[in-house]
């Protein structure tokens, strides 16, 4: 079934003040931009498909887009990039790696234009994967999930980040539209040297944890290294502390089903993050360091702490060696349950114009399967599932800590999605709103309450277009 | 003899009188000017009469995104922003220029190519790369912090990126820094087109410095200041890169500048037709600013 016509959409002409009607009346109806998502009938959509065998497509050139141009996540797909074309001879992988940011701002036209890529990786969340979704430019692939059995691969937590709902409203639920290879979370990185100096042990709990930053700054020591001036490191750090008050609710909340932001979690939460600069458990003007500087600074000794994502293990060690730990922020009791910002990589989807769909999927599944997960595990890369070759990586290790880490926090269920998931603005409006509340120039109310209002707004926008138009069956 | 035919033709017409023949001249480079810029600009300008995310089918917006610019105070700021900062990137660049134009064509400066180059060097960096040393410089223990704590005026320190009330004008600055070497060569060539007889002729008069230099060479460098306010304007107004590098507009949205906000809004919250709309905002603003200054200081009439 295709999309539900957007073609309604395009009669609210009324609403336009009688001199323009005229222009652009014509304007509208002759060239308006943008497709109508009637491509949206998509290949992964048909009647279920047996295992695509690509050696039998004949000669084929995937074009691959993304984004994975730093060391490790580089190096592990160039070398399964290449095992595919020796696996198949006849197909060629053409690949355009960009950084992130020039990813997300080509995508848009190169999936909308005439020859757009096979295979995409893009951004969960309201403003790329739902947007594409919308306009009917990503193939579902709930067919190949049963296929290549990705339903089983991954846990649910993951592959709901992936969703979007069949009429392209809704993120988390619904239809799948990509798979990821990597997974990544939020953990606090600790200097074992900078601890045992202060006679501090890696704490177990969130109590030790805390206590443990009052004797850092007493001993003279930079508890927690943290830059702000990118803006979007602080969600990462707020969401640490959120999660630990209301991890449940949060992801419910993200997902678009829960009590929304005005609660006593987010206002405890940014009453700690302001409380912590003014204690100076967190650097003071962290608003005006950089993440990298501050990242480098951490490495050369100066903080206890960082809390940040384990995208940046590799860069760390390589400056620390062996002084680096990494752990999941630490629970409320000794064993307890973790929980901690996170999610996957970027996602791997296929266009819906690709000529080569069958092929692009047996790819998807190829560069994240068993195997792909140990070449991953080799090149430092944390694999959403991890596989053989991490089960023999030395625990004691940083490495080792990291897929412990994730491993406990798939297990607990314990991941909640990065906040900026939750409307399309929202990454701007956390953002903005953070630095006011690290600065002390917002109060936590205050936060809440800007936060809600973002929020609610949107809410109350998805209510409307539900209403407008009846949700129709999700395939399972 | 003339040919009577030719003669004739000659006599239909004023010398130097505009001939069709001359749109054929300039047709290569009309074609080009309208295809590389008067097209794109026709485009934006029907754009931000829509909504439109850059994917599914656009909407009309009638006048909607540029009433918006009015509304909206996450849109009104940015402008607030561009017009202040104009005071660093076009009002002190020009001030401090003359100021050097003026002490470097009095005295005999010993090495004064040296310190021409010196002061004229920030032109021709990539405005990247200055950003990134900007950046570095201005970072809570860089060198602007570290300079003040080693002369005991450390109660000044501040992360100045990160301060609601700093990071603009610390932008500023870095735009003040950038500019001052333009205006200050751009004066230096003018103030040796002004003829020495001017000088003399004040100096005889009993003028001082200052009355000389308000008096020869302010009014000669007229046209040189005109120039030098164009240029400044319209780079303080298209501001981009610095933006982008320091601060990403804030902390919070302090230091969100309408060039940065036509990005923002394109590629990152898909708003393209307000996006359209601020574009085709300040394209008109910095359109009046320099239709003003060359009027007004210039002296140039319609």
């Amino acid at each position: 079934m295709g999309f539900p016509s957007t073609g309604s959409r395009r009669v609210r002409r009324r609403a336009v003040p009688i001199l323009l009607t005229a222009g652009l009346a014509l304007l509208a109806t002759a060239c308006v931009p943008g497709t109508d998502g009637s491509q949206a009938y998509g290949p992964g959509n048909g009647p279920a498909v047996a295992v695509p065998d690509p050696a039998k497509a004949g000669k084929v050139t995937l074009t691959v887009w993304d984004q994975e141009i730093r060391g490790g996540t580089n190096g592990e797909l160039q070398q399964l990039n290449k095992e595919f074309e020796r696996k198949y001879p006849n197909v060629k992988i053409k690949r355009v790696a960009r950084s992130f940011n020039d990813l997300k701002t080509t995508l848009k036209l190169a999936l909308s234009g005439n020859n757009p890529p096979d295979v995409v990786q893009a951004n969960q969340g309201y403003p790329d994967m739902v947007s594409f979704v919308q306009a009917g430019l990503l193939a579902p692939l709930d067919n190949y999930a049963g296929v290549y059995a990705w339903n089983t691969r991954y846990p649910n937590t993951l592959l709901n980040l992936n969703r979007v709902s069949a009429d392209g409203t809704d993120f988390g639920t619904g239809r799948l539209y990509g798979i990821s290879q990597t997974g990544e979370y939020i953990g606090v990185y600790y200097n074992k040297d900078v601890l045992a100096k202060a006679g501090v042990k890696p704490p177990k709990t969130w109590g030790e944890f805390t206590a443990s930053l009052s004797r850092l700054k007493d001993r003279g020591k930079l508890p927690i290294q943290f830059g702000n001036l990118d803006k979007y490191p602080a969600i990462h750090t707020f969401g640490v502390l959120q999660d630990q008050l209301a991890a449940a609710e949060v992801r419910d909340t993200v997902l678009g089903r829960g009590t929304g932001f005005d609660t006593t979690a987010t206002k405890d939460a940014a009453a700690t993050l302001a409380d912590w600069t003014k204690r100076g458990y967190l650097p003071k003007g962290s608003n005006g360091l950089g993440y990298d500087d501050a990242a480098k600074k951490f490495s050369s000794g100066d903080g206890g702490y960082l809390l940040t994502g384990t995208w940046l293990l590799a860069d760390l060690k390589k400056a620390m060696g062996d002084k680096l730990g990494l752990m999941t922020p630490p629970p409320a009791s000794a064993g307890g349950a973790p929980v901690t910002t996170g999610g996957q990589g970027l996602a791997w989807s296929i266009t819906s114009r690709s000529r080569h769909p069958e092929v692009a999927a047996a790819y998807l599944d190829f560069i994240t399967n068993k195997h792909a997960a140990d070449v991953m595990t080799e090149h430092g890369v944390l694999p959403a599932v991890p596989g053989a070759a991490a089960e023999r990586v030395d625990p004691d290790t940083v490495d080792g800590q990291m897929i412990a880490g994730w491993k406990r926090l798939s297990a607990a269920d314990g991941l909640v999605p990065y906040l900026d998931y939750s409307s399309p603005t929202f990454f701007d409006t956390i953002t903005a709103a953070l630095q006011g509340v690290i600065s002390g120039k917002t109060s936590p109310e205050k936060f809440a309450a800007t936060l809600q209002q973002d929020y609610g707004a949107f809410m109350k926008k998805q209510r409307e277009r539900h209403a407008a138009t009846p949700a129709p069956a999700e395939p399972k | 003899m003339k040919n009577p035919l030719s003669a004739a033709a000659y006599r239909r017409r004023a010398p130097g009188e505009p001939r069709a023949i001359g749109y054929l001249y300039i047709l290569p480079a009309l074609v080009l000017y309208a295809a590389f810029l008067l097209y794109p600009f026709g485009q934006s300008v029907w754009l931000s009469f829509v909504h439109w995310d850059g994917l599914t089918v656009a909407t009309p917006a009638g006048f909607d995104n540029y009433r918006d610019l009015f509304t909206d105070p996450a849109l009104r700021a940015p402008f607030a922003h561009a017009l202040l900062l104009l005071v660093f990137y076009s009002a002190l660049p020009v001030a401090i220029g003359l100021l050097l134009a003026a002490l470097m064509s009095r005295a005999r400066v010993r090495g004064m190519t040296f310190f021409r180059t010196v002061l004229f060097l920030p032109q021709v960096l990539a405005l990247i790369v200055v950003g990134v040393a900007w950046r570095s410089i201005l970072a809570p223990d860089g060198l602007l912090n570290d300079t003040l704590h080693a002369v005991g005026l450390g109660s000044l320190a501040r992360p100045w990126l990160g301060d609601y009330d700093w990071a603009l004008p610390a932008v500023g600055i870095v735009g003040t820094w950038v500019g001052t070497g333009l205006c200050m060569v751009l004066f230096l060539a003018g103030a040796q087109r002004i003829p020495r007889e001017l000088y003399e002729a004040a100096r005889m008069d009993g003028a001082g410095p200052v009355r000389e230099f308000f008096s020869v060479t302010l009014p000669g460098l007229r046209p040189q200041i005109a120039v030098a306010l164009t240029l400044t304007i319209v780079a303080g107004l298209r501001n981009f890169d610095l933006i982008y590098i320091t601060t990403s507009g804030g902390p919070g949205n302090s230091t969100s500048v309408p060039a940065y906000e036509v990005y923002h809004r394109a590629f990152e919250t898909n708003q393209v037709g307000s996006a359209a709309a601020v574009g085709v905002a300040l394209t008109v603003l910095i359109f009046v600013l320099t239709v003003t200054v060359s009027r007004l200081v210039e002296g140039r009439r319609s």
